[in-house]
């Protein structure tokens, strides 16, 4: 434990890796899910087919092969991420990264498509017949009374999928971001002694990162649930 | 789930129709123009030549691939659920339990496990257990790992799926003259059983798909022989490609078990579904155990 509170900064360094990856890639998770439950729920049966074998695929392979994708073998094809070079203070957000963000984002956003996908098809059939029949167009019907509901129905599966993608940001520590993960891992390799104490600090941290995520979600839900 | 459509839309009159169909014709073009840039990107880089593939046609590769692969995989994944299970039932009873003295040190060992993430209890039992112990080492690391993480997940699928039992039953049971044993053993828990299968073999997917993670520590199975292969071949994308579709034809399949089992056993009824955000209270569910 000693040697956690000795390496205040770095540790603190080390989660801040952490949060911005998961910060970084929630937002964009977030965005490009809803993009692709949208392609998913849509009219237009193509797009709809073709959203659902990209989901499945990607669902179903580990995040450590998509990111690996990302970080190894996309350069040999020419995508890399070398532009992304920004530094604050002592954070510097390079290529690695970058890499590691866009893995993790492409992974989450699927997550993302199927619980607001679940969403909409947990609004019952009746509020939207029912919408049509005071004479709502089709984008009244979503505004008003569909999608109100759905994102209410969507909030714990998302938050599930956020939890999820905090503790995920560690495979970004196996493949190369010195976040939390990989700090621990080189705590542990130089303190024989203390690995116990370390690994609890580190665990500890991380129960209360899911705890305030799991906080606000709860506040979101309750705010948002009708009476 | 083909219902969808029909809840969020009218029935198209023919202006719409033909809308759609224009809209139909340009997502098929975007989507097939998507798919051929990609192919053609991969032709242009040379992944298509025959000595990147080599590995994957040449039978001691693919011998290699699929016995130290895909069977150490499966075996690591099956040994971690079959212990998470056991995990399950143990602290899944703990916090149905009757006694504050059982039932909070369940509920903190479930929440905890619940939030770290897999690799740090991977790492730990690696360095602590595993580093002078070589592959077999590594191997219970990561069954270790998974067993205690996925464990507390069954741990509250368990609970869910006794909560899931009508109250009636154990009530009945109850008034009867059983036991609080024999109300667990004979009523509750084989209808629970029926109810938590389709649950579990979702969780062998988690499982399975984190079985990679051994990657971390170099365990054996998929990712450490891809990781030989390309180190000889220099192949990322074709290895990349072949392990994924490798743990996506794993997962289709038992998928697809589980979705038979929940038809067959559990009917129409939604799948059960566990929350990721912890009940941050210990008594809820012994609240609702004892019926609304």
């Amino acid at each position: 434990m000693n040697v956690v509170i000795d390496n205040i900064d770095a540790v603190a360094l080390a989660f801040s890796y952490t949060v911005l990856l998961f910060l970084i890639a929630g937002v964009l998770s977030l965005v490009f899910g809803t993009l692709l439950a949208a392609f998913r729920v849509g009219p237009i049966s193509v797009l709809s087919k073709a959203t659902a074998v990209y989901v499945t695929a990607v669902r179903n392979t580990p995040l450590l092969i998509i990111i690996f994708f990302f970080r190894f073998a996309g350069p040999k094809i020419g995508i890399n991420f070398n532009f992304v070079d920004i530094v604050i203070a002592d954070i510097r957000l390079n290529n690695i990264f970058a890499a590691c963000t866009v893995g993790l984002t492409v992974y989450t956003s699927t997550f993302v498509c199927e619980a607001l996908r679940s969403g909409v098809n947990a609004v019952p059939l009746g509020q939207a017949e029912a919408a049509r029949a005071i004479g709502l167009p089709f984008s009244g019907v979503m505004r008003e009374v569909v999608l109100p509901q759905a994102f209410r129905a969507s909030v714990p599966p998302l938050a599930s999928v956020q939890i999820a993608l905090l503790k995920n940001t560690t495979v970004a520590g196996a493949l190369g971001v010195f976040e939390a993960f990989a700090r621990m891992r080189s705590f542990l390799n130089d303190n024989a002694t203390e690995r116990i104490g370390i690994f609890v600090a580190f665990a500890v941290i991380f129960v209360v990162l899911v705890e305030i995520v799991s906080f606000f979600a709860n506040r979101i839900e309750r705010r948002w649930r009708i009476a | 789930m083909s219902s969808a459509p029909a809840v969020l839309f009218d029935v198209p009159g023919p202006k719409t129709i033909a809308r759609h169909r224009l809209y139909t014709v340009v997502a098929a073009v975007v989507v097939v123009a998507v798919v051929a840039f990609a192919i053609w990107r991969l032709y242009a880089e040379q992944q298509f030549e025959y000595d990147k593939w080599e590995p994957f046609l040449t039978p001691s590769y693919v011998e290699a691939l699929l016995v130290d692969g895909v069977v150490t995989t499966l075996q690591m994944a099956f040994t971690s659920v079959f212990l998470a299970v056991v995990f399950g039932v143990v602290f899944g009873m703990g916090k149905l339990s009757d006694h504050w003295w059982v039932r909070w040190p369940s509920w903190a060992v479930v929440e905890f496990f619940r939030a770290v993430p897999v690799l740090l209890m991977m790492i730990l039992v690696f360095y602590t257990y595993g580093i002078d112990r070589g592959t077999s080492g590594a191997y219970w690391s990561v069954v270790v790992a998974l067993t205690v993480y996925n464990g507390a997940v069954l741990a509250e699928v368990f609970r869910a799926g006794i909560l899931a039992v009508p109250a009636g039953q154990a009530e009945a049971a109850y008034a009867i003259g059983m036991r609080k044993t024999q109300v667990m053993s004979l009523i509750l828990l084989p209808q629970a059983v029926k109810i938590m299968l389709p649950a579990i073999i979702s969780q062998c997917v988690v499982t399975l798909k984190d079985t990679s993670l051994g990657y971390a520590v170099a365990a054996p199975g998929l990712t450490a022989v891809g990781k030989q292969i390309y180190g000889g071949f220099n192949n990322q994308i074709p290895t990349v490609m072949v392990l994924a579709v490798i743990y996506i034809v794993i997962n289709l399949v038992l998928t697809a078990v589980a979705t038979w089992v929940q038809k067959k056993f559990v009917g129409e009824k939604d799948p059960l579904e566990v929350s990721m955000v912890g009940l941050t209270d210990p008594d809820a569910g012994q609240v609702s155990a004892r019926g609304h």
